[in-house]
């Protein structure tokens, strides 16, 4: 194995971190709202890869013009989830964690259900896109351009959602009401209001990834699975509710599975994944950057 | 409720349970049907599994969504035992469950210390990390997994080509073994102490409760009554394969029955699974034939519908009490 190799792999392990980062995010922002984990994060990404696949086949637009859209399209879709589901589950007055985790499941079921039977449970791909199946080499280096865009859509969404929080009222109210949901009615802030925004935020952002990973990933009913987990080492790892933690947790784990894979056979690439997770979490049980 | 009515609420418990058990038993002289009779045993499995599940998850409020790890050791332990050293399955039982016990004892000993979602998160990982190893064990089949010999029909190797019916009675008695250790540890100190560390383990460490200690003891428990689950079905399946064994939907099978009947409760993991398996098998038989996911949309909406009806299980329906079923 040469010093090439190796920095040609954690390079592609870099840019597939900020996109599992640019995945995870949304799960830490309604996590860090209201504590609830969401459980069909993984089909939203699902939903968000087959709005890009139907964009792309049907109306013939790139998947890079579509991301936009399938943004907007499941802004509204994750608002109208809170608005029908989550704001039912949070009322309950006992078992309030295990009520959140099996209606927000049984979402999941719905949607990969709902997915076969409009496309069937085939492997679909964008057959062509303008940088499908595209290199560009860097020093030496070679790099996928989709995924080399996605990364840079990537850092552009953590940079927008960094201003948003910090600068602007709306960012600041979504602070407030993580603080105490309770004394924001009194300022006269809509608690549903601002949780089903946070809800349309954290799925426009997975619906950012989805149509980035449309270019260049397989999409099927149960794709959003074998994200979801990452998704959620991802989280735990940088800290529950922490947004940079999950900037951070989605570049380690990118960078821990390109090494892994170099070093193991390619079927037990997660191993290192999850080993690092148990490792963080047994020195620091609150993860990277998670407040107590 | 003072003491008297207290032991004779338990001694009614235990009577509806011999009914119950004795009633179940009568059920394959009137059900012949092959279809249904695997349904059956399916249920009963799955109420033993959950009701040990729940002896962790639910008495001590510790979620685990990776159980399935302790099935797999069950099954594995058992069918390996089996075809490549000749031993006994019953010993394979016995011992997929010590092994199970002392694994959950030592991979408590780190975890127990994680809170919420990061307990639950690291219970996922573990069983996703022994999942991929056994996919590439070599040794033990790899992912296509061991075929166990047919040897003839016998209680001693416990198989049986011609009927489920000896299956369904061990079934029968497993789930029964499974509610009667959870029956005899709600009113033990255990009971106590795990109750206390569900509702607030800083308080309980307070009071003098080895919060640690009572966790580990649920974990054992709860261990090696998933692996005699596990070395059952093995038996029963007669192969066993990583996905099928030690997969994540097993881990979430066995959690849901207790969820939706009532995490926590006597008879929430039994009721769960008599409602959620044959739902289960029914709509993936009848409306899943298409192919097209019906039966996922049904079967999703039910849980979405059920968890948010009735968070605190649907033994609450049956509570002449529903406070006591709350706590």
């Amino acid at each position: 194995m040469t010093a090439e190799t190796i920095i040609q792999s954690l390079a592609s392990g870099l840019l597939m971190g900020l996109l599992y980062g640019l995945i995870a995010v949304g799960l830490a922002l309604i996590f860090g709202l209201m504590d609830v984990v969401n459980f069909a994060h993984g089909e939203f990404l699902m939903a968000a890869m087959y709005a890009t696949f139907g964009l792309a086949v049907f109306l013939a637009l790139d998947p890079l013009i579509a991301s936009p859209l399938v943004a907007v399209a499941m802004f509204g879709f994750g608002a109208l989830i809170y608005l029908g589901v989550v704001r039912f589950a949070m009322r309950a007055k006992t078992n309030v964690g295990m009520v959140q985790i099996f209606a927000t499941f049984g979402l999941a079921i719905v949607m990969r259900g709902l997915a076969q039977f409009f496309f069937t449970p085939d492997y679909r791909s964008i057959p062509t896109s303008w940088l499908g199946g595209k290199t560009i080499s860097i020093a030496g280096i070679f790099l996928p351009t989709p995924q080399l865009v996605g990364a840079l859509i990537s850092v552009a969404a953590f940079a927008g959602l960094f201003f948003l929080i910090k600068h602007t009222d709306f960012g600041r109210a979504l602070e407030a009401t993580r603080e105490d949901p309770g004394a924001v009615a009194l300022v006269g802030i809509d608690r549903n209001r601002i949780f089903a925004l946070g809800w349309g935020l954290g799925a426009a952002l997975v619906g950012l990834a989805g149509a980035v990973m449309a270019m260049f990933f397989y999409i099927y009913p149960d794709v959003g699975a074998s994200f979801a987990l990452i998704a959620y080492v991802v989280v735990a790892l940088g800290g529950f509710g922490s947004v940079f933690g999950a900037f951070a947790g989605g570049i380690l784990v990118g960078l821990v599975e390109a090494t892994t894979a170099m070093i193991l056979p390619p079927s037990l690439k997660s191993v290192g994944i999850y080993a690092v997770y148990l490792l963080v979490v047994f020195v620091r049980p609150r993860g990277l950057f998670g407040s107590l | 409720m003072d003491a008297a009515s207290f032991v004779q609420r338990r001694r009614r418990q235990l009577a509806l349970a011999a009914v119950v058990a004795i009633a179940t038993a009568l059920i394959p002289l009137i059900v012949k049907d092959v279809y249904i009779q695997n349904i059956l045993v399916l249920t009963l499995m799955y109420a033993a599994l959950s009701q040990s599940w729940n002896i962790l998850g639910g008495y001590c409020g510790q979620i685990s969504l990776g159980h399935a790890l302790y099935f797999g050791i069950g099954a594995y332990t058992t069918t390996i035992l089996f075809t490549k050293f000749g031993v006994l399955p019953w010993f394979g039982m016995l011992g997929g469950g010590a092994i199970s016990a002392c694994i959950a004892m030592a991979l408590g000993y780190p975890c127990f210390r994680l809170r919420g979602h990061y307990f639950v998160i690291a219970t996922i990982v573990i069983a996703e990390i022994a999942l991929l190893l056994v996919q590439n064990w070599g040794w033990a089949g790899a992912a296509l997994g061991i075929e166990i010999p047919v040897r003839g029909d016998s209680w001693l190797k416990f198989q049986f080509t011609r009927s489920k019916l000896p299956y369904f009675y061990f079934a029968l008695v497993l789930a029964s073994i499974a509610w009667l250790v959870t029956w005899w540890l709600e009113d033990s100190k255990w009971g106590f102490w795990w109750r206390a560390v569900k509702d607030n383990p800083d308080a309980a460490e307070s009071l003098g409760v080895v919060v640690f200690n009572s966790k580990m003891g649920a974990a054992a428990v709860s261990a090696f009554l998933t692996a005699v689950g596990g070395s059952f079905f093995a038996q029963y399946v007669a192969y066993v394969d990583p996905e099928s064994v030690m997969g994540f939907h097993l881990s979430l099978l066995m959690a849901l029955p207790a969820v939706l009947g009532g995490i926590g409760t006597l008879w929430g993991p039994v009721l769960g699974a008599v409602i959620l398996i044959p739902l289960t098998e029914l709509t993936r038989s009848f409306i899943g034939g298409s192919g097209r996911g019906v039966d996922l949309i049904v079967y999703g909406t039910l849980i979405v519908l059920i968890s948010l009806a009735r968070p605190t299980g649907l033994i609450g329906l049956f509570s002449r009490q529903r406070k006591a079923a709350a706590r």
